[in-house]
């Protein structure tokens, strides 16, 4: 089952701050999800290929032509912060 | 007794490649332009916006594994490489992961010391990051004030070159690279350049006691951006695991990266966690598999391998080891000095185009094959230099003319008067008066100092602005000297 | 008769007979959508859309779809108009680029007038998990529309719009419409490009139509259908889609799934969907009992493979490029923890939590990759059915629409919602929801599904059934 260390460890890796009480309830609720899906481990799978696209096709390609980009006044438009032309990124660390 | 070590390394290359479009999106390849004038919903990750496979990096993709000795595979898949960093606009990189569109291979080049091969793990496409400029600090992430992104460069296509670890030295780690590099770049995979990062490469570097077998812990090294940093970087690298294995210390797996200006290695760690990077299969993109026929097609239509090429030249035009190698790169010259080749005697042709040819254009900031000078007029010159028509100065000054006023070489040789002088009386005349003219030198050379010789030959040369042979002018002074 | 009465067929042709205008049509259409009791829409855009409206009047020639107005879900990026998903973290959003379905439709001739509610996401099935808070039922506010297309379905349902575009990732079309007791159609996945289509799970998502006739779906589905090249997953249409017309059923087999006809439904459903399928045998068909063996694995299944590819479909919300950011972060790590941490809602931090433990480093194989594995189960068991019977049928949704805040406490209860959906999800089938009838005067949806690429077969089987049910009732708080 999941513990606070894993849900911790993969608030981290999504990139999700989660607040004490958000983090108890969160455990909680997936590990009852868990439980439940768990369900699928039952099952003999061997030999058994995944699925990752259920209408199988292949090849799909398209020439290397320029399609027009956007304008940059476009592209920066939705940033929340611009600076000198680039996205404004905050201090790395 | 102390323990000798032995370093193993392996090298991890990334080459943009040579298309028009980005690797997802049809957003123009730039470089230099103002920032983040060269993108789209796709590159810039809008909501909603989706990838489609550019065909050109599949079919480069396919030339490069050939080249590498890989086997193509019959089916390829992206996958999504999951981190956040504010160059990475989908916070997942599309790259592949189980199944690369190359396989295991081993790559064959040429060195001093012969043929090698190295062993290639695999050869995979994906997407570039976009790049991140820091702000104060001159540039340096950790003190940086704050970032700024510019996708201009987010979503270039990648080929991923893995290598087996199978090196053992920095020098033997350049020495690949080299060679992989003048292949890249004359198959039309890549530009090549380190200097502008369209060719990077990273090391993976552990220790181990010689001869034994296992790997030890390895340490990634980054940012070498050239062939001397790169061998420079992996030494230095090595040294530092060998001082601290031997001061009882561990090797830590950790990424690291070498500052050239100081030869400094620094840990790369940020207070992040370590990666784990959670691969699937991109659902938004189809397998690839290339139609057997069109992969025919694309091997059919390649230009001779370098190697094959350095091969061919080294059996059957004689040619050395570093000529050959000087010679194939860029592919230009080479086809230039073939040409050449064909008309002149090979060796000639190759001093000839490696040498006097490459040195004056160089002056002018010109390469052989735009210049003035057809391998018809370098032919003509070298055939009159070789038949002594013309003196080795006279054949220079000739090539010289011919580089900055064009013109035939023979008609320049007759308009400037540079035709050597064939007339045995005139030489004999000529060297009688210069050893009159320099009585003590003359008994000198007949006391055995035979050195003087050149002096003669100078004063000679001089005598007829080059247009003599010095080589004949040599022999008449000793003649005449000892007959004295 | 009220121009809000027409269906969008019929409103096609009044307006290409000149008997009314699009800038009628429209107005009347927003009339209802502006007086929004359900709260059906995020965002109305009535100076453009009348706009566009005129420029179709003043055609020469009227397009296909004449200027009939049409309403969007939220998930669909539309060109300036604001576009949220349901979320808090897109508060404020103009897209830069329309998605291509709704650009189809607007090239032939519909009017975009604004966009629907929807749980954040895509990711609920209620339509409570809008961060703008929820949609009402127009059959009885007190209960949800479904989702996660909640809002285009009460908008048709409303007489809001005679017609509006979903998504459907586990049902989100067809139990929405079954809730509000109109017709939703899943396509074949492929059938319509998702380019634009905000994502949630790649390789299940689908947009498809809302509508209150079989045909007006199919009518939609001809003007957005085959693909596109933004799109590698959209496919080339083999035929045109052809407004169906059929009465009768002679030789049809449909086969009736039993897992999904006993245990867990509840018996008004059952009763209103036996009574449809009923029909099938008076029209000449046939019914034929059918097991999908792995069929009851399906909610599972879909409980990993959707939130795996949404962890990665929802990392790019950064508060970089676009969206909102949280104010005054120290630094990049908390910069992102925050953004995404206060802009998120609960269920889609739920579903970014569960994806990313499942393909995480030492649990990839046992969910992520056991995931993938029934899947391909799933898709078996549709084969050997569809070697059998032409289209199979089951309730679209277990229950009747249910209370506002019943199964919010208790994720896994909601996910059961779309246990009979999820299925034909998996292996991307064509799939539809059409009300059979009503139970304690709540509308019950039957849900129809055929193999890959047969459209054209289902909806006219779809329409022969719809004819044959005739039914008509209308919510009451609507009626005009
Ligand atoms: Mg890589
Ligand atoms: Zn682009």
């Amino acid at each position: 089952m999941i513990d606070e260390h894993v849900t911790r460890h993969v608030a981290r890796l999504a990139r999700l701050r989660l607040t004490d009480a958000e983090c108890d309830r969160m455990q909680a609720e997936l590990s009852a999800i868990l439980t439940y899906i768990e369900q699928i481990q039952e099952l003999n799978l061997e030999g058994v290929p995944p699925t990752t696209h259920a209408i199988p096709m292949e090849n799909v390609v398209r020439e290397d032509e320029p399609t027009p980009s956007i304008p940059s006044e476009l592209a920066l438009r939705e940033a929340p912060e611009v600076h000198g032309g680039g996205f404004a990124v905050p201090r790395m660390g | 007794m102390s323990t000798t070590w032995e370093a193993v390394i392996g090298i991890e290359i990334h080459a943009q490649l040579l298309t028009r479009t980005k690797m997802f999106c049809g957003c123009e390849l730039s470089f230099g332009d103002p920032p983040n004038t060269h993108t789209c919903p796709v590159c810039l990750a809008h909501p909603g916006a989706l990838p489609v496979i550019n065909r050109e990096a599949i079919r480069l993709a396919i030339i490069a594994g050939h080249a590498l000795g890989c086997e193509i595979s019959e089916r390829s898949v992206f996958a999504r490489k999951n981190y956040f960093y504010p160059d990475l606009p989908k916070a997942y990189q599309i790259s592949q992961y189980d199944q690369p569109i190359c396989g295991p291979g081993r790559f064959r080049y040429l060195t001093p010391d012969g043929e090698q091969t190295l062993g290639i793990t695999r050869a995979h496409l994906e997407e570039d990051a976009a790049k991140l400029i820091h702000l104060g600090a001159e540039g340096r992430r950790a003190e940086a004030e704050g970032s700024v992104v510019d996708f201009n460069r987010g979503g270039t296509p990648l080929l991923e070159i893995v290598t087996e670890p199978e090196l053992h030295t920095g020098a033997a780690a350049a020495a690949f690279l080299k060679q992989l590099r003048q292949t890249l770049v004359h198959l039309g995979i890549t530009d090549g350049s380190m200097e502008q990062g369209s060719m990077r490469a990273d090391a993976n570097i552990s220790i181990r006691p010689a001869g034994t077998v296992g790997l030890g812990t390895k340490t990634e090294l980054k940012n070498m951006n050239s062939f001397t940093f790169l061998e420079r970087g992996i030494t230095a690298e090595i040294a530092r695991q060998t001082a601290l294995v031997e001061g009882g210390g561990r090797v830590a797996q950790e990424t690291l990266h070498f500052e050239p200006t100081t030869g400094r290695i620094t840990s790369l760690r940020s207070k992040e966690q370590a990666h784990d990077y959670r691969y699937f299969p991109e659902p938004d993109l189809l397998p690839v598999v290339p139609d057997r026929a069109w992969v025919a097609e694309i091997l059919a239509a390649l230009p001779e391998l370098p190697i094959t090429r350095r091969e061919r030249w080294m059996r059957d035009l004689r040619l050395t080891f570093e000529d050959a190698e000087v010679l194939a790169d860029p592919p230009e010259l080479g086809d230039y000095f073939e040409q050449v080749a064909a008309l002149a005697p090979p060796k000639s042709a190759a001093n000839w185009v490696r040498g006097d040819l490459r040195a004056q254009l160089r002056e002018r900031d010109q390469e052989p094959w735009q210049s003035g000078v057809t391998p018809d007029a370098l032919a003509d010159i070298i055939a009159m230099a070789e038949s002594r028509e013309i003196s080795m100065p006279s054949a220079k000054a000739v090539l010289t003319h011919v580089i900055d006023h064009g013109g035939a070489p023979r008609d320049v040789v007759a308009k400037l008067g540079l035709g050597a002088i064939q007339d045995e009386s005139e030489l004999m005349t000529l060297v009688d008066r210069l050893i009159a003219d320099n009585p003590v030198q003359a008994q000198q050379m007949r006391e055995g100092r035979d050195k003087l010789v050149g002096f003669f030959v100078g004063q000679a040369m001089k005598a007829t602005q080059g247009r003599a042979d010095p080589a004949r002018i040599g022999e008449l002074v000793r003649e005449r000297v000892s007959a004295g | 008769m009220a121009l809000t009465d027409l269906t969008a067929e019929q409103a096609v042709r009044a307006v290409t007979a000149g008997e009314t205008s699009s800038e009628e049509l429209v107005r009347a259409y927003l009339e209802r959508a502006e007086h929004d009791d359900w709260h059906s829409f995020l965002a109305i855009d009535r100076d453009g859309a009348i706009d566009r409206a005129r420029v179709i009047d003043a055609m020469p020639e009227r397009p296909p779809l004449a200027g009939v107005p049409i309403a969007i879900k939220d998930a669909l990026s539309t060109r300036d108009l604001p576009t949220t998903a349901g979320s808090r973290i897109l508060e404020g959003f103009h897209p830069v680029y329309t998605a291509t379905c709704v650009a189809r439709l607007e090239a032939a001739g519909a009017v975009v007038i604004g966009k629907t509610n929807m749980d954040e996401f895509a990711m609920g099935s209620s339509c409570e998990n809008s961060a703008y808070g929820p949609t009402l039922n127009p059959w009885d506010v007190s209960r949800v529309p479904g989702g996660s297309s909640g809002g285009s379905a009460s908008a048709v349902a409303a007489r809001q719009a005679p017609w509006s575009l979903g998504s459907d990732t586990g049902g989100s079309i067809r139990q929405p419409a079954a809730l509000c007791g109109i017709v939703g159609l899943k396509p074949t996945y492929g059938a319509v490009s998702r380019y634009g289509l905000i994502a949630f799970a790649s390789s299940l998502d689908q947009v498809g139509p809302f509508a209150r006739t079989v045909r007006d779906a199919a009518l939609l589905l001809q003007a957005m259908v085959g693909r596109d090249p933004m799109d590698s997953t959209s496919l080339e249409w083999p035929e045109p889609i052809v407004l169906p017309s059929a009465e009768r059923l002679d030789g049809v087999r449909v086969g009736v799934i039993e897992e999904l006809m006993g245990e867990g439904i509840e018996p008004g459903v059952r009763i209103a969907c036996q009574a449809a399928l009923d029909h099938v045998e008076s029209l000449g068909g046939t019914l034929v009992p059918i097991r999908l063996p792995h069929a009851h694995h399906g909610l599972a299944t879909y409980y990993l493979i959707a939130p795996a590819e949404c962890s990665a479909n929802l990392a790019r919300f950064d508060g970089i490029r676009y969206g909102r950011r949280a104010l005054d972060a120290e630094d990049l790590l908390e910069h992102y923890e925050r953004t995404r941490g206060e802009g998120f809602g609960p269920e889609v931090k739920r579903r970014i939590m569960l994806g990313t433990f499942a393909l995480a480093s030492g649990y990839y194989e046992a969910y992520y990759g056991t995931a993938q594995r029934v899947r391909t189960r799933i898709v078996e068991d549709f084969e050997v059915a569809f070697a059998d019977v032409d289209v199979l049928a089951s309730p679209t949704s277990p229950t009747v629409a249910f209370p506002i805040g019943e199964r919010t406490g208790d994720p896994l209860a909601m996910y059961l919602s779309d246990v009979c959906t999820i299925p034909v999800s998996l292996a991307g089938l064509p799939s539809l929801s059409i009300p059979c009838g009503l139970s304690d005067g709540l509308p019950v949806g039957l849900q129809l599904a055929g193999p890959a690429l047969s459209e054209n077969r289902l909806l006219d089987i779809a329409h022969a059934l719809e004819t044959a049910i005739g039914f008509d009732a209308v919510p009451a708080g609507v009626a005009a």
